[in-house]
């Protein structure tokens, strides 16, 4: 069958603009064929080019005495934790797969960045996830729909994860309604390697032979990153690309076989074939090594006949890798390939003339020069609206909702509905279909702030925790972002670690539409800061535009993952409540001083009153860094029991988790809020405020009195609000009134709900 | 009455499980195969007399299997 | 003692077996790679956990075909002892060294969570160290760890005492809820006739280190190395 013509119709189906077109004529000198055109289309995607999202990165720090190799670098970051061993790791989206077939969108999503880091030459360890769906909650169509995507996203990443063999140790799930539709899935890995073992991606060394490894090439997702840089339409369910299926059997094989050529030291680079597959892998190899690189494709396995070139250079199927070998040692390929039964095959060489030149059938069917198809995608800066936030309305918007009669008497519920708020209520039903133990790891397991993994090879245990609060970056991107940052950092300080570094998943709208883009800047903006201030930086990580429903765009959600070193197991702290006789203290302030106290962009306000509104609560970095630095001194000195932060739900919420998250069940008595401001506050906004910087830790009796010392000298205010009981009931005194809670109750909103609705 | 409804992969989506079983059969020495692909066989006991064909389609196609990744086919047996 | 750990592709819980072994005194561990077709010079055979052959087609299917279960089943002919996790206990029932089969769990979820188990018999080298109805607290990880065997089988297998563990709640009684995956009588493990081969869905292997939360799966491991 000839090729299309390229006529203006097919440019533009192809996701090219006019300029764009111009600029690959002026690249090739001539008119692109059909099958260069696609390869453009792939490579100039947002998907593989960042073309509108690029110039903002920039503003990320990269760079820091313990980065090894630098974000954009290679396929991720790598990162010193000493005694010569180093960490690699990255997030990555596969947001619009998994809107279509969520099963196989999320576990090609787990395939695709454990690819990312065995090609760093890293064992992957373990995976964590941030996963966001529309609300579950009733028995309508859309919340079907939105049941149907959350399970099969869950049995997806189980599906891989499980069978791969590497621990899914932790994560978030957050639903709201802006992510109906559109579900997003962040996974994230991570991988260990000695700093010797660190694989490039660059087609170094002329002459060296080109080894295809792993799967053979199918039609699967024909263009799926040219999909992935596109809004989900109603047409675009008919029209969707054959969809990828994963195979962790595979992926098991290819990882072991990789690390086994890798240690063999016969590798002189190695890429993986993620988005637009052979095409990427292909001119981005060339482009690192500043070389050319030529492939036959009649060479290439194929799972199907009558392949195209157009076919076989787009093609999406998963478990692939290129392999540049040094030369005079292609057997080690083949013998260690054979061991592994493997399909391989010596599909080109690297030149020295800067091309990606492809071959098929006799001709040469693509010959574009990489480093400007690779590496020189035109970058936009789009046009972001002005600034519009305006949250003159909302204190009196608060006040009448505080003022109301029935004010008082909502305490009582309202602790309840936010527990079984399936944002805040336990994600047991989620984790337990995830092999977390594998690999002799886990030694904090998932549901505590952060999880800690002992790195048995390297015996060195890291924390990881993602997070990011999409209320507050819709009301404000700039102050969520610095939040998501900043308290990804204080899951890590609660469970005993210093953070390392940090990787992030930029979810957002189309950049096309000002608005949106307006949230992309302030978030990267504020983000880069609090980056900054932490001393994480950025390892590499992915954004993913127009995640878009047929309705609206979703909340701007910049979802950060940090991971941490904890220097002695004896520090590993969980949020769970140890032993009744210990003291609570909040450590941080009981309200902000602000106008919103801390109830704007608040989880009271969404859940029970439906409203997404007011300015997020202000963080103030001296007083965060000075609460982290507190948490981690108070550790090592061993007087902390649990440190559990206060984040959606605020203190009520804080401490009816640490009663529930021990087992059996701890009671808690907090009887001494301090009357000056449960006096003139709303007891509501005492409990459910969600002001910045605090963290609620239990210590032993015979504790109290040094570690309130100690927190007076690092100048962190601190307040004694009661005792872990071993009662079944959560009581709390704020103003006149003791509320009262049987542990039952709670437990069965926070324990049961997502089973529940998820079992029927 | 029974319906037997077969699902199987799409013929252009990857079968792992098919592909895994293949390269098992071919080292127990069956040689020269094909493909192999792996569905599944749902039976279905209906009433006598009461086959909605049209209802049956839309049943296998919205629930019994996934259009995105499999096709199916039934035929209705005594 | 010198262990033998099989690897077939697809194990995934071969690494943590030999982990687990070199934490005891006295004992060595070794990968073995599927297509060998011999176990000389090894004491004892774990047949580890994970996904041989992705378990396509059927758990544990493919994995029996490969060389090394000749040499196991010639292994255990000789009355050495082969322990059977998960996977493991799979393939263990598909080659027949162990009666029944494993079919997907009730609630048709994979399951990764600490469950109890209740010593059944003590009549085997991987349980002689353990008290009589000693309730241990372990890790399960399986999607199909749902035992089924037909009446004559567990009458058989009960006759003979060849049920080696059972779920149960933490103080030792066999509810419904503390079966987590609906097995038949609520096995959890059983072992052969000779009682030199056994299988069990549980990770001892995972419960070998108190950093990870428990140390029960231990006595497994110390029964074997003391006989």
């Amino acid at each position: 069958m000839p090729d299309p013509a390229i006529t203006p119709e097919v440019i533009a189906k192809h996701g090219i603009t006019p300029e764009e077109y111009a600029r690959i004529q002026q690249i090739l000198g001539r008119d692109p064929n059909f099958t260069e055109l696609g390869v453009f289309s792939v490579m100039w995607s947002e998907h593989c080019s960042y073309k509108n999202s690029k110039l903002e990165l920039k503003k990320f720090p990269t760079t820091g005495p313990r980065v090894l190799v630098k974000a954009g670098e290679e396929n991720a970051g790598v990162i010193d934790i000493g005694d010569g061993w180093a960490i690699a790791f990255k997030m990555e989206s596969h947001n619009h797969p998994s809107a279509v077939e969520p099963f196989q969108g999320a576990a090609t999503g787990v395939g695709g960045i454990i690819r990312d880091i065995f090609t760093m030459g890293a064992r992957p360890v373990f995976s964590l996830n941030s996963l966001r769906f529309g609300p579950i909650t009733d028995d309508s169509a859309e919340a079907r729909t939105n049941r149907r995507l959350f399970a099969g996203v869950v049995a997806g990443i189980s599906h891989y994860g499980n069978c791969i063999g590497i621990p899914t140790i932790g994560g978030e799930v957050y639903f709201d309604e802006s992510y109906a539709g559109n579900p997003l899935v962040n996974v994230l890995n991570l991988g260990i390697l000695r700093h010797d073992q660190i694989a490039r991606g660059g087609a170094v060394g002329i002459g060296n032979p080109v080894f295809y490894v792993g799967a053979e090439t199918g039609r699967d997702g024909l263009a799926g990153a040219a999909f992935a840089s596109r809004e989900l339409t109603e047409e675009s369910k008919e029209d969707r690309p054959a969809v990828q299926v994963g195979d962790p059997f595979r992926e098991k094989l290819l990882l072991e076989a990789c690390l086994e050529l890798l240690a063999s030291g016969c590798v002189a680079g190695i890429q993986d074939m993620g988005a637009a597959g052979l095409t990427c892998s292909t001119c981005e190899t060339a482009s690192r090594g500043g070389t050319g690189v030529e492939i036959e494709l009649d060479l290439v396995p194929k799972r199907e006949d009558g392949m195209t070139p157009y076919e076989i250079l787009l093609s999406e199927s998963q478990e692939r890798m290129l392999v540049i070998v040094k030369k005079g040692q292609e057997q080690t390929v083949r013998d260690i390939f054979e061991k592994w039964d493997l399909p391989y095959a010596l599909v080109g060489e690297v030149k020295d003339d800067g091309m990606m030149r492809v071959r098929h059938g006799g001709q040469t069917v693509v010959e574009i020069p990489a480093r400007q198809l690779a590496d020189e995608a035109p970058l936009y800066a789009r046009e972001a609206a002005e600034k519009t936030a305006d949250f003159a309305d909302f204190a009196e918007e608060l006040s009448k909702i505080l003022s109301a009669p029935s004010a008082s008497s909502a305490v009582q519920k309202s602790l309840v509905a936010l527990l079984a708020d399936p944002s805040i209520a336990s994600k047991r039903w989620v984790w337990r279909q995830y092999d977390h133990m594998v690999r002799l790891g886990a030694a904090v397991l998932p549901g505590s702030d952060a999880a800690v993994f002992h790195v048995r090879e390297a015996d060195k245990f890291l924390a990881a925790s993602a997070d990011c609060n999409a209320i507050y970056c819709r009301q404000d991107p700039r102050e969520g972002a610095r939040i998501a940052v900043a308290e990804c950092c204080r899951n890590l300080a609660c469970s005993g670690a210093t953070p390392l570094a940090l990787t992030d998943n930029l979810n957002f709208g189309n950049p096309h539409k000002p608005e949106n883009f307006l949230q992309l800047r302030e978030a990267v903006e504020g983000m880069a800061e609090a980056c900054r201030v932490f001393d994480t930086p950025v390892t590499g990580g992915n954004v993913s535009l127009y995640n878009e429903s047929p309705v609206a765009a979703i909340d701007p959600t910049p979802t950060v993952a940090v991971v941490g070193l904890i220097a002695d197991p004896a520090h590993i702290t969980t949020s769970a409540f140890k032993q009744a006789g210990d003291v609570i203290i909040l450590l941080g302030d009981l309200v902000e001083n602000t106008p919103a106290q801390g109830m704007g962009a608040s989880h009271y306000l969404k859940v029970l009153h439906g409203r997404k509104a007011g300015s997020p609560p202000a963080l103030d970095y001296d007083r965060e860094l000075a609460l982290h630095n507190a948490l981690r001194a108070l550790i090592a000195a061993g007087l902390v029991r649990s440190a559990h932060d206060c984040s959606e739900g605020g203190l009520a919420v804080a401490v009816a988790e640490s009663c529930l998250a021990a087992t059996p069940a701890l009671g808690a008595s907090i009887s001494h809020l301090p009357s000056s401001s449960s006096g003139t506050t709303s007891p509501l906004v005492t409990l459910f405020n969600e002001s910045q910087s605090r963290v609620v830790i239990s210590v032993r009796p015979e504790n109290l009195d040094a570690t309130l010392f100690q927190l007076q000298q690092l100048g962190v205010p601190a307040t004694r609000l009661g005792e872990v009981t071993s009662g079944d009931t959560l009581e709390i005194s704020a103003g006149p009134e003791t509320y009262r809670w049987p542990l039952a109750d709670l437990h069965r909103a926070w324990a049961d709900t997502i089973g529940t609705l998820m079992e029927g | 009455m029974k319906a037997v409804v077969t699902v199987t992969p799409k013929k252009s989506v990857l079968d792992p499980q098919g592909a895994a079983v293949a390269q098992a059969l071919a080292h127990h020495g069956l040689e020269n195969i094909g493909k192999v692909r792996i569905g599944k066989s749902i039976e279905i006991e209906l009433p006598a007399g009461t086959i909605d064909e049209a209802r049956l389609h839309q049943l296998c196609r919205d629930f019994l299997s996934n259009p995105v990744i499999e096709d199916y086919t039934f035929e209705i047996v005594a | 003692m010198r262990f033998a750990v099989l690897q077939f592709p697809g194990s995934n819980c071969d690494q943590d077996a030999v982990a687990a072994v070199r934490s005891f005194p006295g004992a060595s561990a070794d990968l073995v790679w599927h297509k060998t077709n011999s176990l000389a010079g090894f004491d004892a055979v774990i047949v580890p956990g994970g996904f041989s052959y992705g378990d396509y087609l059927r758990c544990g299917a493919i994995a029996q075909f490969s060389p090394i279960l000749a040499a196991v089943k010639e292994f255990a002919a000789q009355g050495g002892p082969v322990l059977g996790i998960c996977n493991g206990f799979q393939i263990l029932c598909e080659s027949g060294l162990l009666p029944g089969a494993l079919v997907r769990n009730r609630d048709l979820h994979f399951l990764c969570e600490h469950i109890h188990l209740r010593v059944e018999t003590t009549a085997t080298p991987f349980t002689k160290n353990a008290r009589p109805g000693q309730v241990l607290r372990i890790p399960i990880a399986h999607g199909e760890g749902n035992y089924v065997c037909d009446d004559a089988t567990l009458a058989e297998l009960e006759n003979n005492g060849q049920i080696a563990f059972r779920y149960t709640d933490a103080t030792g009684a066999t509810t419904e809820a503390a079966n987590p995956n609906g097995s038949r009588a609520h096995i959890a493990g059983i072992r052969n006739a000779a009682g030199n081969v056994l299988g069990l869905m549980p990770h001892p292997e995972r419960a070998c280190d108190a950093l990870l939360g428990s140390t029960d799966g231990r006595v497994l491991f110390e029964s074997i190395l003391s006989s």
